[in-house]
């Protein structure tokens, strides 16, 4: 432990940190059964994604300088970070009106379209 | 300071001594400032209703009244619902004091005196300032008691469209300045106070007002206090809490009454800029020496301090005249009033900027030279990152950069146009009267 | 001991806190705690993109992510919940679905991430640069803000000539100003869409409450 925390941490590092977001927002989407549920599963895979974009695009974290992403990546990480907020905001409003209708938030429920 | 300590302890020792004091000073700002201001509402809010208010404790006006307060609520029985959810209802005070102790690290108090200095001190204050509410949502649902809970939905209503003017409103004088970091802000309106920001233009005068109306509905002072209305929901969100955690909620609240203030203090008065520069008179400034540039800087901190606490008592004063509002007259006056406002004094002050470089006279020095000084002095300590290396680009291009610097300024407004799209969903009151019927229709 | 890595320390704080977190939000059944370990993996992540030098990213995380959409998200549950405390039920046959394709992922990914060598960090003889780099505080919200109307002041470091800088502004597709006009159109339509689907109806009879 005392010897990692001396060494400088890569980009694989942050890479690691983002598998498991990615796989725990994974997780959450196919078990949670209620519609929000599901909607901060999305939220946690898209975090997995904004920090391997974020780590590429720091060139002091990885050995191979140049290739790094530089303000590309981030620009990418703020466009997925808005499009998130206006995803949610319409997936709430969907969320909502479903509700309204069926009167539960579970999506197993949601099974109109089978006829 | 770390460099002082590092001569006596190993150096990751003195790094996390100097990183333990600093923060214990700065809890210091949350914790007396609290205290303090419960004594002055205490008084204001006697004088204005014709009472004496403490005088008793502690002998003259009764200063030492907020120790007896303190320690009443510290001996009281720290109470909890029996159908709470326990982790919550224990957990939301903190929730809501860590957010507002947080934006103290980024708040300058004088010239670099700053725990950390970050190039986007504003959006990082409003951000951190925005997640207060977390903590009185979870306590509101944690209770489980309907008036915690109704004002939990208030308050989330409330501050999420709030978050919008007063974004938009924090923007125009990122704009003028072309930069948020509040150091470089503060720097800017150096010299007499016509040239701080509120003098700036006739926008910014009027959008300094608007920023006071949603600063105030933001920390949820009267007459914005919707989430603890006494007169309709018992106490609100804190309805069930008592004792301790309850003066943790207050100390939140105090400490985000500064910081708005604060805030405002840097954005439009000069920061730590008197009046007239009183610092440089008395030859206070670095180049007189180490100490005189201390010196000047805690007279700059003095002057913060102050006009960040006429600040506070602007809002006790306006808690204890105006009624308050009804939830609808709330969010009326935030998407109908202070959000339109708030984007067509953006629009003028962009236009004025840009009509009139150096103020109506020219005689304003304009204050890009000001920023390129700041950020040409911080590519010279590095050029490694490629973040700094475009701050020396965009310091190398020179005198055609002024409508690039704007952009920063555009990005936080975008950054407030997705706000807007996320936040105006659920428009408040009618998302109220949804919830009510749903919970009337569960039971 | 002397030479502890504050960056690498602050890397496990805010990691482990943010994996802790969101293991919380798979395994808890209750959906206000989900949304209360959310925020905090998601708050300790904004604290990874400062870490990483994005300082603008990491603000708008937090102002955006964590104040703007999970607000929203407890709003949501707190108009869509039922009943005080209601547990969540999941099915087995979904669970098994779901840690076997994420344990198949995880493992994929650890893999990929591991696998190539100049991504494990900087090598030797660039730890001092390394250290001097993250020893300055980052400004990326001006670059960003050029990139956002297509000028790309980074790009610019190459040639201090004239002409090579004007071939960088005139390249066309290396700024964001398209992209930047497509989302803002984009937020005026959910803002409208959004808000034409919440609104109040009258309610159908047809619900089973």
């Amino acid at each position: 432990m005392m010897q990692f925390l001396a060494q400088p941490v890569g980009a694989a590092h942050y890479l690691l940190v983002g598998a498991v977001l990615f796989v725990c927002g994974v997780i959450c989407m196919t078990t949670k059964r209620n519609a929000l549920g599901v909607l901060m599963g999305i939220e946690l895979v898209l975090n997995g994604a904004n920090v391997n974009f974020i780590a590429f695009s720091q060139p002091a974290l990885r050995a191979d300088r140049g290739l790094a992403l530089g303000l590309d990546g981030q620009v990418v990480a703020i466009f997925v970070i808005v499009l998130a907020a206006a995803e949610a905001a319409v997936a709430l409003a969907i969320v909502l009106n479903f509700y309204n209708n069926h009167g539960t938030v579970d999506v197993d429920e949601a099974d109109e379209l089978k006829g | 300071m770390a460099e002082f300590f590092s001569t006596y302890l190993p150096s990751w020792l003195a790094q996390l001594v100097t990183g333990l004091i600093q923060c214990v000073i700065l809890l210091h700002v949350p914790l007396v400032g609290a205290m303090f201001f419960v004594w002055v509402e205490r008084k204001a809010a006697a004088r204005i209703q014709d009472r004496l208010g403490p005088t008793r404790v502690g002998g003259m006006f009764g200063w030492l009244q907020l120790l007896a307060d303190g320690l009443k609520l510290l001996t009281k029985e720290d109470l909890r619902p029996q159908e709470a959810d326990a982790m919550l209802f224990r957990l939301a005070p903190y929730v809501g004091f860590c957010a507002s102790f947080t934006v103290f690290l980024a708040l300058p108090f004088s010239d670099g005196w700053v725990v950390q200095w970050l190039d986007v001190g504003v959006f990082f204050i409003l951000a951190v300032l925005g997640l207060e509410v977390f903590g009185v949502i979870l306590a509101g649902w944690a209770s489980a008691s309907k008036w915690s809970l109704f004002g939990a939905m208030r308050e989330a209503a409330q501050v999420v469209s709030y978050e919008v003017p007063l974004g938009m409103c924090v923007v125009v004088p990122v704009m003028i300045a072309g930069t948020m970091d509040l150091v470089a802000i503060g720097r800017m309106q150096e010299g007499l106070f016509t040239n701080w920001f509120i003098f700036h233009d006739p926008f910014t005068f009027v959008i300094f007002f608007v920023y006071f109306t949603c600063g105030i509905a933001s920390v949820n002072r009267a007459p914005f206090d919707l989430a603890e209305a006494e007169s309709e929901l018992v106490a609100g969100f804190h309805t069930e809490y008592s004792g301790f955690r309850w003066l943790i909620f207050y100390m939140a609240e105090y400490g985000s009454m500064f910081i708005v203030s604060g805030l405002a203090a840097i954005l439009f008065f000069g920061g730590w800029n008197g009046p007239i520069p009183l610092a440089d008179l008395l030859g206070l400034t670095d180049a007189n020496g180490e100490l005189a540039g201390y010196l000047g800087r805690f007279l700059g901190m003095l002057n913060f301090v102050f006009k960040s606490v006429l600040g506070v008592t602007v809002m006790i004063w306006v808690r204890w005249t105006v009624p308050r509002l009804r939830i609808d007259q709330v969010m009326t006056m935030c998407l109908k009033y202070c959000t339109p406002i708030a984007a067509v004094m953006f629009l003028g002050a962009t236009l004025w900027t840009y009509t009139f470089p150096g103020g109506v006279t020219g005689l304003r020095g304009t204050p890009y030279g000001t920023v390129r000084g700041v950020s040409a002095q911080r590519v010279e300590l590095s050029d490694l990152t490629p973040a700094t290396e475009d701050a020396e680009g965009a310091a190398g291009e020179g005198s055609d950069n002024k409508p690039a610097e704007e952009h920063a300024g555009d990005v936080a407004a975008a950054a407030a146009d997705g706000e807007a799209a996320a936040a105006s969903t659920p428009s408040g009151p009618l998302s109220i009267a949804t919830f009510a019927s749903s919970r009337a229709r569960s039971r | 001991m002397d030479a502890i890595n504050w960056h690498t320390f602050f890397f496990l704080l805010f990691s482990l806190v943010a994996c802790a977190f969101a293991i919380a939000v798979v395994l808890s059944s209750n959906i206000v705690r989900m949304a209360f370990y959310l925020i905090l993996s998601l708050a300790a992540t904004s604290g990874l993109f400062f870490l990483a030098g994005a300082d603008f990213v990491g603000a708008m995380q937090l102002m955006i992510y964590v104040g703007g959409t999970l607000v929203l998200l407890i709003f949501g549950v707190m108009l869509t919940n039922q009943g005080p405390y209601t547990m969540l039920k999941s099915r087995g046959d979904s669970w098994l679905l779901g840690v076997v394709a994420g344990v198949g992922l995880l493992a994929l990914l650890t893999y990929t991430a591991l696998g190539v060598r100049d991504w494990m960090g900087p090598t030797e003889e660039q730890l001092a640069e390394t250290q001097l780099a993250f020893a300055q505080p980052s400004a990326t919200a001006t670059p960003i803000g050029n990139a956002l109307l297509g000028i790309r002041v980074d790009k610019l470091n190459g040639g201090n000539e004239p002409d090579a800088q004007q071939q960088v502004l005139q390249g066309g597709m290396s700024g964001y100003l398209l992209p930047f006009e497509i989302v803002s159109v984009h937020l005026l339509v959910v803002l409208i869409g959004a808000a034409h689907l919440a609104r109040t109806k009258k309610r159908s009879d047809t619900r089973s409450t």
